[in-house]
């Protein structure tokens, strides 16, 4: 009877070590305090009626933006955990982890880094920007839109059960089989690693689904594709990857659960499974995933070194071109990631040639930057200085990936920590620095205020220097042999030193994020000191979101602009006559906040927990809930609520008042 | 011009169902052969069986396009009537393809018995859960054309519920070949 009300719960899942205990209670104080702030200034009624019940994609960008924070704050502290142990475990020390917590740590970081960071950033920059971008008042199915977002939100909170509940995966974050299948992790952890990718892979799924059709569909009159800012071709062809991939991860995902959870035998040792195809599965998802996390970037850089240099992208065809190309190509190089699989030499020299073609695009780019610069007015602000450190530690670890791509070398550095250093490398140099250079660029679109410039410029050398520190000793230790996800090693190895520095360069990446913090919090202090006296367009930038008021009315547009060139508001900037000039506003329907994307999330958790702890009457429970909501919304035809033209007209002809004064 | 925008985005949730699907042919076509001692295809398969549900599920999409061609003249008898001709059908198919998986349970070849299994299981348990779910929501459409008649607001819906319907008959043209043809030839 127990057994069928908690399944495999007990009370045991609740004894956790004492860093994973700090950490619980950590986050519930921190918890408790925004329960009672909220209490207190009495905004529970606020949070629910304008940002948890909302489909406004610019509110849900936010709330992308506040979960990937606080995940990043976890994957960081994993970050210094791991640095500490490893700087200190050697010879008879053993540090201050448990071999098995180490194993949940290197497993948890990656899992979050890449799924409820770099994912969730890269999602909230697009809901911020692509409406906005193109000119269009909304996403084009903005339900489904809050529906990703909570798929997603629930996937965080799957995953940051396992702190609380039980424990997490301890097989790495790619959890290869035969370790990840039941004879060898008989526990909860990599149950909880399935359905955390599982939920947040869908909301993802969705999500690329509606800004593909959103790209397509709803860009404003006069924006031909070559007319779209390349932000814009980015994140189209990083919708096509998303959707062309992410069902494979699903489909794994759903083999190894039923592996686990039926007996099956895809990817068992014996029974006739096959480890090496989950092994090509997942890699045929996770290599476009890596191209998911970069592609974004090199639209930000696009619109981030044109604005500051004062001139037109250089080479726009070429680099939607070269766009196009790596999206084709991300498909057929997914083999790099296990030339040691043994599939002999024609196939390494095969995917080995794919790879290092992907320089070529790539290079492409670099080069088309840097002549976007070139005789143009540079103006070193907080986002170029992100540029210029991602131009030169993109380019480097590029480099080793170029290296890593011959076949014979990476029998060397497989699984080394060369490798390592080389994808840390692309994902801090590259993915979060261009991140960060477009949250600073679009900050003021959203708040009407600028970010403290003087504390940005401290957090990026601590960033830069942090960085350098941290991951040049791990592509010398790499050489040296050491392997990655050392828990201990010898004395002999002569390692120690390089580690230690690897462990400062973390503290100085940690004083870095400090940093950006309190940076957040002194520019809002000093708001009425950085504010935006343009009214919406402080850096004198070129596409369309600068030609609206900051912040952002809730339907974007009062008039929909219409374009006619490739920078539209630079173009009317110069010519002096706006795109919406001689044109009438009219009724704009916008959609009603609805409560069923929220309860949506809340059962998606459920049955991820349910079924972590096989707890089976609840799976079922949760599943009927979900289907009795969509077929409410199913039901519903009144989802949508207009804005009188007059109106529309008042509140735009306020905000430019309220501008010019 | 919002059905425009919902019927072109159900295209491309199809695209990413297919790549579902294409993951687990790829699945099936590295697995097929390891029987691990147990049976094959060959042995197992029942292709007058399999041929019958064919034809059954072939006769549905034909059903569902006549159900869909009444939706977009507005005639809701006829579609409702379509439409109930095509979940007696899809039914049938459920319920055969059910009895086709018990039996091979109950002379011991379930989906653990080996890999071959396995992934026949999920492949072509795959296909019936996608025709299982089209189903109820065929039920939860006609509910409501019954009810308040072909608007707006289902029109799309019924457009991709056509769609779907095409699509999983597309997808077992693929599963009879691949899975029961060349299986039964022992390729």
């Amino acid at each position: 009877m127990m057994s069928f009300i908690f399944g495999k719960l007990t009370l045991s899942a609740f004894e956790q070590s004492p860093t994973i205990l700090a950490a619980v209670s950590f986050m519930g104080l921190v918890g408790l305090v925004v329960i009672i702030l909220l209490t207190k200034h009495k905004r529970w009624g606020w949070l629910w009626r304008e940002w948890l019940t909302t489909l406004d994609h610019k509110k849900i960008g936010m709330m992308y933006l506040v979960i990937a924070l606080i995940m990043f704050f976890r994957g960081g502290v994993e970050a210094l955990l791991m640095r500490g142990q490893q700087s200190i475990s050697v010879g008879a020390s053993t540090g201050f982890l448990s071999a098995n917590h180490f194993d949940q740590l290197f497993s948890s970081h990656g899992v979050d880094m890449i799924f409820f960071v770099a994912m969730p950033l890269i999602f909230a920059l697009f809901n911020l920007i692509i409406p906005l971008q193109i000119g269009s008042r909304d996403v084009a199915f903005p339900f489904l839109n809050a529906m990703s977002f909570w798929f997603f939100a629930a996937g965080a909170m799957v995953f940051n059960m396992s702190l609380i509940l039980g424990h997490f995966a301890a097989t790495g974050w790619v959890a290869y089989p035969p370790l990840s299948e039941l004879a060898y992790s008989p526990g909860v952890g990599v149950d909880y690693w399935i359905w955390a990718l599982q939920l947040a892979g869908v909301g993802t799924l969705l999500a690329g689904i509606n800004f593909l059709v959103t790209i397509i569909k709803m860009r404003c009159p006069g924006m031909t594709l070559m007319k779209m800012p390349l932000f814009i071709w980015t994140a189209l062809a990083t919708n096509v990857m998303v959707v062309f991939a992410f069902p494979i991860l699903t489909a794994t995902l759903g083999l190894l659960f039923l592996d686990r959870f039926f007996g099956m035998h895809f990817f068992t040792a014996g029974f006739g499974g096959n480890a090496m195809m989950y092994v090509n599965l997942f890699w045929s998802w996770g290599h476009p995933e890596v191209y998911i996390l970069i592609m974004p970037i090199f639209g930000i850089f696009s619109e981030v070194v044109a604005t500051f240099s004062k001139k037109r992208l250089f080479g726009y065809a070429s680099m939607v071109y070269a766009t196009a190309a790596i999206t084709l190509l991300s498909f057929t190089v997914w083999l790099h990631h296990f030339f040691t699989m043994g599939g002999g030499a024609d196939l390494n020299a095969f995917f080995g040639i794919a790879t290092m073609l992907i320089a070529v695009p790539t290079g492409v780019k670099i080069f088309n930057w840097i002549f976007t610069m070139y005789q143009g007015r540079v103006r070193f602000t907080l986002p170029m200085y992100w540029f210029f450190g991602f131009i030169a530690t993109f380019t480097l670890g590029g480099v080793a990936g170029v290296m890593m791509a011959i076949p014979g070398i990476d029998y060397e550095l497989h699984n080394s920590l060369f490798l390592v250093a080389h994808f840390h490398t692309m994902l801090i140099g590259g993915v979060m620095f261009g991140l960060f250079s477009g949250l600073y660029y679009w900050f003021p679109k959203y708040t009407g205020f600028k970010l403290s410039e003087a504390v940005g410029k401290w957090s990026f050398w601590c960033w830069l220097i942090g960085f350098f520190l941290a991951f040049g000793p791990l592509y010398i230790l790499g050489f040296m042999g050491a392997t990655r996800r050392l828990y201990h090693y010898s004395a002999s190895t002569g390692w120690q030193p390089l580690f230690i520095v690897a462990g400062i360069g973390s503290l100085i990446i940690a004083a870095g994020f400090i940093l950006q913090i309190a940076q957040m919090f002194i520019s809002y202090r000093d708001r009425k000191k950085n504010i935006d006296l343009t009214g919406g367009d402080p850096w004198d930038a070129r596409t369309l979101e600068w030609s609206i008021p900051s912040p952002v009315p809730e339907y974007n547009f009062a008039i929909i602009p219409e374009v006619h060139d490739r920078d539209p508001f630079w173009d009317a900037k110069q010519k002096g006559v706006m795109a919406t000039a001689g044109r009438a506003y009219e009724d704009i329907s916008v959609p009603k906040n609805t409560s069923i994307p929220i309860l949506m999330g809340g059962l998606a958790f459920v049955f991820g927990f349910a079924i972590v702890w096989h707890i089976i009457w609840l799976v079922v429970a949760a599943l009927l809930g979900g289907v009795t909501l969509l077929a409410w919304r199913l039901s519903s035809v009144d989802t949508e609520r207009v804005i009188p033209a007059s109106e529309v007209e008042r509140m735009d002809s306020e905000l430019r008042q309220k501008i010019a004064a | 011009m919002k059905d425009d925008k919902t019927v072109f985005g159900f295209w491309i949730f199809l695209m990413s169902d297919a790549i579902i699907f294409g993951a687990l042919f790829a699945t099936y076509a590295i697995l097929h052969g390891n029987t691990f001692g147990g049976p094959g295809g060959k042995v197992l398969f029942d292709m007058p069986f399999a041929f019958a549900e064919t034809i059954i599920l072939l006769a549905s999409t034909f059903t569902v396009g006549l159900a869909v061609m009444a939706v977009n003249s507005a005639k809701v008898k006829k579609a409702l009537a379509w439409f109930a001709v095509t979940f007696v059908l899809g039914a049938t198919f459920v319920t055969l393809e059910i009895g086709e998986f018990s039996r091979f349970i109950a002379s011991g070849n379930g989906p653990q018995r080996s890999g071959f299994l396995s992934s026949y299981f999920a492949l072509v348990g795959m296909h019936g859960l996608h025709v299982t779910l089209g189903l109820l929501w065929m039920v939860f459409i006609m509910i409501q054309v019954s009810r308040r008649g072909i608007n707006k607001f289902n029109l799309s819906n019924l457009n991709s519920l056509g769609l779907f319907w095409h699509f999983l008959d597309i997808i077992w043209i693929f599963i009879f070949t691949i899975v029961y043809l060349m299986g039964a030839i022992g390729i």
